[in-house]
């Protein structure tokens, strides 16, 4: 019995959002007379951050601290329409749109401030801490709050805004076959580093070395968080999971995560990450987001180090310990690659 | 099938409920207490997420019967914090970006629990090993485990 070492890459052209009839999300805000705002979506935060990164933008939009901005989302009847959490289309879509909304609501509030402090709006500019004040006239200046205030009860004014974002349909070229489904695209390479045992078949995740570009990265917390997460997912895709039985009869198939393989917090590897930020000309603050990318590149770059490792081409997932052994056997045993 | 009267500890504080012969713990504390804090997942003790602690011990509730907890302490994720403040594991979670979902969360928290409460300096080996009952989908078990490990150290050696 031996254990081969052997190395994978992989990389990634990945389109942000999708093309099904034209792409749009939509989002409205507006300012409570407590002077927080509240960006109402129906955008569905499944855990990826879509909350705190459109609290962000629309923050950042309005000039207003992230604590003045409540985000009410997932529900479809309370909230203006969005397609799904899906695509990697979040940060970008929606985020687009609620800075447009923002936009439009800060434009209200910058009216309503200068009607109050007596100026044109155009001299008035936000502190990001909950004033507004005259352009190089600091002391001339209101709070956000006492804005929002006289708005409603003063000047009867909503500071509101909407905002919709949308990506048209491209249609196909009936000549060429040309379309652009997608107007901004994110990268990803990753090294996969395996060990395959070829008595058993089994393969283990040594480490794993990745580069994600991704636009800038509006909260680097979270897009770690999903890098490091969603690489192991690619992993579990490549090596664990599958709702297809390993042999023909369907009823030998799994139902349950007693049956259903994903890794344990045992079989995890290294996984050092860089993350590249190069600004999208029409991202929200230049972010195109790392949604599914981060498991993408994960799946072939493992497929291609266990052919480092052993010599064996396996193209059909999940890459179980059966298929490489299988493939093993089939070319006389493991022929290991010269490793660049 | 008649009900019978069962008394337990949950989260320190006595209560009393009738249940079916059969059910489960999780169901009892979930339908008939209102904890909602352990979660179904799997129903047959292969995800973690419905992790409870009986008298101190790490448990399953979904493959617990509730009449074997009679007169025994029975804590939840409901009741590790103090008040308005979050349990050390608890801020440690947030604090590493531990939870994307959160559905494993509540087993994940018990777990590791109960793995302080008998180790509070565990090595990196002995988290794994303590969590390792318990599936995460998200997160690739790497923030957890740094949060664990964070809450054992006791914000002394946080890096």
């Amino acid at each position: 019995m031996t254990r081969h070492r052997g190395r994978g890459i992989a990389s990634v052209n990945y389109p942000i959002g999708m093309n099904l009839g034209g792409d749009p999300s939509q989002a409205l805000v507006h300012s409570n007379p407590s002077g927080k705002f509240t960006v109402a979506l129906s955008s569905i935060d499944l855990g990826q951050g879509m909350k705190s990164v459109t609290r962000q933008i629309c923050a950042e939009t309005l000039g207003v601290p992230v604590e003045d901005v409540y985000v009410d989302t997932a529900d479809s009847d309370t909230g203006p329409h969005c397609m799904g959490s899906f695509a990697s289309r979040g940060t970008h879509r929606v985020g687009n749109a609620v800075m447009a909304a923002a936009r439009e609501a800060r434009g209200v509030m910058m009216e309503a401030a200068a009607e109050e402090l007596e100026v044109n709006a155009a001299d008035l500019e936000t502190d990001g801490r909950g004033n507004i004040h005259v352009k190089g006239a600091p002391h001339r200046s209101i709070s956000t709050k006492d804005v929002a205030i006289a708005a409603q009860f003063k000047q009867g004014k909503t500071i509101s805004g909407r905002g919709i974002f949308l990506v048209p349909l491209s249609d196909v070229d009936p000549e060429t076959g040309e379309m652009s489904p997608a107007t901004c695209y994110a990268h990803a390479c990753l090294v996969a580093e395996v060990e395959v045992d070829d008595e058993t078949g089994e393969v283990d995740m040594v480490r794993m070395d990745s580069a994600y570009e991704l636009g800038r990265a509006l909260n680097p917390r979270l897009v770690e968080q999903q890098l490091v997460g969603g690489a192991w997912m690619g992993v579990s895709h490549a090596l664990y999971e599958t709702p297809e039985p390993y042999y023909p009869e369907p009823v030998h198939g799994p139902r349950d995560f007693v049956e259903y393989l994903m890794p344990g917090p045992g079989d995890i590897c290294p996984h050092d990450i860089a993350v590249l930020e190069r600004p999208a000309p029409d991202g929200p603050f230049g972010a195109k987001g790392p949604g599914e990318m981060c498991a993408n590149p994960v799946l072939p770059a493992v497929a291609n180090a266990i052919f480092n490792a052993v010599g064996v081409r396996i193209d059909d997932l999940p890459i179980t310990p059966e298929k490489v052994l299988r493939a093993i056997q089939a070319q006389g045993g493991a022929r290991p690659q010269p490793r660049r | 099938m008649a009900k019978t009267a069962l008394q337990f500890q949950h989260n320190g504080r006595d209560v009393a409920i009738f249940v079916d012969g059969g059910t489960n713990l999780l169901v009892a504390l979930r339908e008939l207490i209102g904890d909602m804090t352990p979660k179904f997942g799997c129903g047959q003790g292969g995800c973690g997420t419905c992790s409870v602690l009986i008298d101190g011990e790490l448990h399953l509730s979904c493959l617990t019967l509730a009449e074997t907890v009679a007169g025994r302490s029975v804590e939840t994720l409901d009741g590790i914090k103090d008040g308005p403040n979050l349990h050390p594991l608890q801020r440690a979670f947030a604090d590493n970006f531990a939870a994307q979902c959160g559905y494993c969360t509540p087993g994940m928290l018990m777990a590791a629990k109960a793995l302080l409460d008998r180790n509070p300096q565990p090595s990196r080996a002995e988290v794994i090993e303590a969590i390792s009952g318990n599936i995460c989908r998200c997160t690739g078990y790497e923030p957890i485990i740094n949060a664990v490990l964070a809450a054992a150290s006791g914000g002394r050696a946080r890096a």
